[in-house]
């Protein structure tokens, strides 16, 4: 994935509305890369369904350009598009057996009835579920359905698949199996995979890259690292895993770290977006990089906090204070002390590195993407 | 209390209002004591009798006897009207002979004076009939009921061409029936997929459209079949208006099977619509685009997975809508005119005008059976336990 | 509990309502059922009317097209509520071999005008064993002149030529009168339409020839119906009830003309329902519609002539126009002579099976 890459899928300032007032996608810019895995995660009602429903051709965008392949593709009915897509409900047809589900797609194309069952029974067995042609989708189970819905999708071969949420309906358990699952059988068949969540879980297990949706923009597109250590903007460093977040303003730049002022106290930090004194930023910082009572001097940052509340979680504690004034300040420790160590109530010391805290761009109405 | 209590008034309801009468109904297909009550005697008589000559001299005595009582008690009519039913033309003689009989003083041989008043009495065919109206129980109805008769030999003949009546209008209803349910499947069924993925407020609003009909008066929306349909209409004012057709030259498009069609039509659509809208509300649109995304042409889609969803809907309709139009009565016979008439208009007639209740059940019991018959081919071939009834 | 005193008398109540046997009935009343349209009016007018104001009973009136089977339900059930009928002759005849109805009261008929008793001033054969003959009135056919300005219709064989007179044809909806026009355009004497009636070939040969119009026949079934059909302009012409059509030339100027050729004449009858409800009003009225006096009013409004001998000679004027009677009346020589009469007898023994036979030919 790190050679000289191939866009596969791109969008170009696409934008949807469907009664002409509320937009639900503005101005999208995204490419896809040949073989890649990207992740459309957000929150629901973020524009990520409609951005898949138009790549699928089953919406319309209102203004803007989908290429596929280098092709515009504004005019190509979905039929034609030769992509495969799995769908929240998976949308197996309940009447026909799992054979013959997968089969539709090959029969549709007139191909022949002998490579038509070979074609089946490769789909099956890369979805591991050999020897249940024969049955009806209300006689699977919630994986198997899903197991087929993915095999539906990929046995007429297309590069490009389309997944909506696809493992939403399965409990946890099965949905880390089937997140393997899915980047397996991707992996082997080197298609490209458009997926959509708004599991930020799934989206960092699963992805290549992961695009951040809100509002129907694009936050930030990176790899999952990425995202969760160099987010970019307040809201995917919210989105992505915990933070804490700490509101004020910049007081100075020294390369590449900014002095920001946060209730009255300076925090020195990352820059990760370009920022000048006076400008109002937020500083992030995970709460697993929290120390709480560190020898004095070992970290950049080192404040007073107050604990406001303690919940045990087995493996570590979460800890709630108020830093800088800022309340809901969360610091996760691992259990190694053992709990009592530092109780409710307690004012302590807490600390972390100069680079673990992140200047970042704060939410606003006029924020822009990319 | 148990469950069974709670459905014990609706059960005796139904036994009541509709088990009872239908099996009384169906008794009286095969049961009518009438002629037997009537001539007990001369009947008893018959019994011994040898069928191949004319009867003795102590049969007509005791036939006249009879008859001149059952005169008297003002019964003679109906006698003569059921076996009249057994051979067409014995009304006559028993009427006439009775007439000419009474005041009159006893004949020295009552044989050789009714033979003398007419033929017929010599004849053995008739005595045979006079014979069979006297069964208590007998499948003559039934027989009728499928355009056969019994021979006066004993064999069972089909009726002369030109009194063949039910077969012919049996093949029509089933035809005519078989049309409006496909004229209703294929109107209902577009507007059913309309009304199952519209938005909720417009699909009430067209669920509404299709209901109203449905709670106006069946009267009030014939007369307006009528009001458009007729030679002198609305459709023929406009088309002659139009100048499509000559003013002489207007199409008779009610009092016939046209109209008898388009008003049934009409009146069974939402009997078509309602089921089919029951069961497309189920099936999501994401099946269509699912198809289409696998490569399927809208007509692939359709057919392969639309149409199999819609299945069991379409039966439920068709099955409600073919024994509805089957069993239907009151349109053809304000609007069906001469050809437009179907069985159950002549299971009227026979209830209603010639009061031949034995043969109005007979039809009737026919059918039943028929639609019976059909619902076990059904429930064979599609299974109803699949079908939506809404 | 009053609750439970009330709901039996609520039942009660209803069910006095529901059998008409309201205790509360104010006048005496009688219902007479007669043959509806301008028919029914003039019988009101000539008959009704008077009586209500001599004798202070109600009539209520309602309308029928013939046959036995309202009055055979009604009293095979138990449940008459008709108590006069207007009939036609066959089914007066057969509804009295049924015992549908009341044996005839020779006492109560009212003497003619010249006074000879009532059973010599019937014309003969007018008077059945339960019934008394109160019209002559025939079945004719008409037709729209504006439909035919130059060669006009004139004889029953043209009611069956579609060549000559092109257009649809009205019929009444029973084999009955449409058998015999059948026959007589077929070219059948008059005096042998019945003999070739009670044959195979005679009835093949009538069925036959209306084959040759069946596709062109609209059938009707209320005698009200055929003026209407031919001033709609659904059909060129039609066969109806003389007065029908008289009522409507002269109070309606409808363009209508009457074929007296092949006209089926045939008398009404005046009967009591056997059980009638109210035996004694209906007993009254049918005394004072079968006099002179009434039968003959009934021809100041329709052209239907009385069955009394004594009554033929009373004949005058349309009340309404002025309009002379005599030559609308059926029974006038000079249309009377073109016709025939209508045979009672032979269809009241043969009315099932040519009902039977009808429907089956309608079929084909």
């Amino acid at each position: 994935m790190d050679s000289p890459q191939k866009v596969h899928v791109e969008f170009e300032g696409v934008s949807k509305s469907y009664d002409g007032r509320t937009v639900v996608v503005r101005d999208l810019d995204l490419a896809v890369y040949e073989g890649e895995f990207l992740t459309l995660l957000g929150p629901s009602g973020s524009g990520k369904t409609t951005c898949l429903m138009m790549l699928a051709g089953f919406q319309t965008p209102t203004s803007g350009t989908i290429r596929i392949g280098g092709r515009a593709v504004d005019d190509l009915p979905p039929r034609k598009r030769d992509i495969g897509v799995v769908f929240q409900n998976y949308a197996l047809f309940p009447h026909m057996t799992v054979g013959e589900n997968l089969s539709f797609p090959l029969e549709v194309r007139g191909m022949e009835p002998r490579q038509i069952r070979e074609r089946v029974r490769g789909a099956l067995e890369l979805v591991r579920l050999e020897g249940l042609e024969g049955r009806r989708p209300g006689e699977l189970s919630g994986g198997q359905q899903q197991r087929v819905a993915i095999a539906r999708a990929l046995v007429f071969e297309p590069a490009l698949v389309l997944m909506d949420e696809p493992l939403g309906a399965l409990d946890r358990r099965l949905r880390e199996e089937m997140q393997y699952e899915v980047r397996r059988i991707q992996r082997r068949l080197g298609v490209t995979v458009v997926y959509v969540t708004h599991d930020q879980q799934e989206a960092m297990a699963m992805s290549d890259r992961v695009a951040v949706f809100q509002r129907g923009r694009i936050e930030q597109v990176a790899p999952p690292e990425a995202l969760y250590e160099e987010p970019q903007r307040e809201f995917v460093a919210r989105f992505i895993g915990d933070n804490n977040l700490l509101r004020g303003k910049v007081v100075g730049v020294e390369g590449d770290f900014c002095r920001v002022e946060v209730g009255g106290q300076i925090v020195t930090a990352f820059r990760v977006v370009p920022c000048e004194v006076g400008d109002p930023v937020s500083v992030a910082i995970r709460p697993e990089r929290v120390a709480v009572a560190p020898e004095p001097g070992l970290y950049g940052n080192e404040f007073d906090a107050g604990i406001d509340d303690i919940t045990f979680l087995g493996d570590h504690l979460r800890l709630r204070m108020t830093v800088c004034d800022t309340p809901d300040f969360i610091a996760k420790i691992p259990n190694i002390v053992g709990h009592g160590a530092v109780l409710e109530g307690d004012r302590v010391r807490v600390g972390w590195t100069l680079t673990d805290g992140r200047v970042l761009e704060p939410d606003g109405p006029e924020t822009g993407s990319k | 209390m148990r469950p069974a209590v709670l459905v014990l008034p609706l059960a005796a309801f139904i036994a009541v209002t509709f088990v009872a009468p239908l099996l009384v109904m169906l008794g009286r297909s095969v049961h009518d004591p009438m002629v037997a009550d009537a001539l007990p005697e001369t009947l008893g008589l018959l019994r011994s009798w040898d069928g191949e000559r004319t009867p003795p001299e102590a049969v007509f005595e005791t036939m006249a006897r009879e008859l001149l009582k059952a005169r008297r008690e003002k019964s003679l009519g109906r006698i003569a009207t059921r076996v009249n039913r057994v051979q067409a033309g014995l009304r006559s003689v028993l009427m006439k002979s009775v007439r000419r009989l009474r005041g009159a003083h006893p004949p020295d041989s009552w044989r050789e004076a009714m033979i003398a008043l007419d033929p017929k009495w010599g004849q053995t065919r008739t005595w045979h009939a006079i014979r069979r109206a006297g069964e208590r129980f007998t499948l003559r109805h039934y027989l009728h009921a499928l355009d056969l008769d019994q021979a006066p030999g004993g064999g069972i003949i089909r009726q002369p061409p030109d009194l063949r009546i039910y077969l012919p209008l049996l093949r029509r209803t089933l035809a005519v029936s078989l049309g409006i349910t496909l004229l209703c499947l294929l109107l209902g069924y577009p507007i059913a997929y309309l009304i199952a993925n519209a938005p909720p407020h417009r699909a009430n609003l067209l669920l509404l459209l299709v209901l109203v009909p449905f709670w106006t008066s069946l009267l009030v929306r014939t007369t307006s079949w009528i009001v458009l349909l007729q030679t002198q209409g609305v459709i023929n004012d406009l088309l002659a208006a139009v100048g499509l057709i000559a003013d002489d030259q207007r199409i008779s498009m009610i009092y016939n099977m046209t109209g008898t069609v388009v008003a049934m039509t009409h009146v069974l659509l939402p009997f078509m619509v309602l089921p089919l809208f029951s069961v497309m509300r189920t099936i999501p649109p994401l099946y269509m685009s699912a198809a289409a995304s696998l490569g399927a042409s809208f007509l692939q889609a359709f057919r392969r997975v639309y149409w199999p969803q819609t299945l069991p809907g379409v039966a439920a309709g068709s099955l409600l809508v073919f024994i509805l139009a089957i069993g239907y009565y009151i349109t053809p016979a304000l609007v069906g005119g001469q050809s437009g008439q179907l069985i159950s208009n002549m299971v009227a007639y026979h209830m209603q005008q010639s009061l031949n209740w034995g043969l109005a059940a007979a039809l009737g019991g026919v059918l039943l059976g028929g639609v019976f018959l059909l619902y076990l081919v059904f429930n064979r071939l599609v299974g109803v336990d699949r079908m939506r009834l809404g | 509990m009053t609750l439970h005193r009330s709901i039996p008398a609520a039942f009660l109540l209803l069910a006095t309502a529901l059998t008409g046997l309201t205790p509360f009935a104010l006048a005496e009343s009688v219902t007479v059922v007669s043959w509806g349209g301008s028919y029914a009016r003039a019988c009101e007018k000539a008959f009704h009317e008077p009586f209500t104001a001599e004798t202070g009973i109600e009539i209520r009136l309602e309308d029928y097209n013939g046959g036995l089977a309202q009055i055979r339900a009604q009293v095979e059930t138990g449940n008459v509520h008709w108590d006069v009928v207007d009939m036609e002759m066959a089914d007066a005849v057969r509804g009295c071999d049924e015992g549908l109805l009341e044996p005839l009261d020779l006492g109560a008929l009212a003497p003619g005008a010249d006074g000879k008793p009532a059973e010599e001033d019937f014309y003969p054969g007018s008077l059945t064993e339960c019934g008394v003959g109160t019209l002559f009135y025939s079945t004719i056919y008409a037709y729209n002149l504006e439909r035919f300005p130059g060669n006009r219709p004139s004889t029953i064989a043209d009611f069956f030529d579609l060549e000559k007179f092109p257009g649809r044809r009205g019929m009444r909806r029973t084999p009955q009168v449409n058998m015999e026009f059948a026959l007589m355009a077929d070219g059948v004497p008059l005096d042998q339409v019945y003999a070739a009636l009670r044959t195979q070939e005679g009835l093949d040969r009538a069925f036959r020839k209306l084959d040759t119009i069946k596709d062109h026949i609209v059938w009707w079934e209320a005698g009200a119906q055929p003026p209407q059909m031919l001033a709609d302009g659904e059909v060129t012409m039609s066969t109806a009830y003389n007065g029908r059509i008289f009522n409507a030339q002269v109070l309606e100027n409808q363009p209508f003309v009457i074929v007296w050729d092949g006209q089926l004449l045939d008398t009404g009858q005046l009967v009591i329902v056997a059980g009638s409800p109210n035996l004694e009003a209906a007993r009254k009225f049918f005394s004072f519609s079968t006099t002179v006096r009434s039968l003959v009013a009934v021809g100041r409004y329709i052209s239907y002539s009385p069955a009394r001998q004594s009554g033929t000679a009373l004949i005058s004027t349309h009340l309404e126009t002025g309009v002379d009677m005599k030559p609308h009346m059926p029974t006038t020589p000079e249309n009377a002579a073109r016709g025939l009469q209508y045979d009672w007898e032979w269809w009241s023994d043969h009315i099932d099976e040519m009902n039977l036979r009808f429907i089956a030919w309608l079929l084909r």
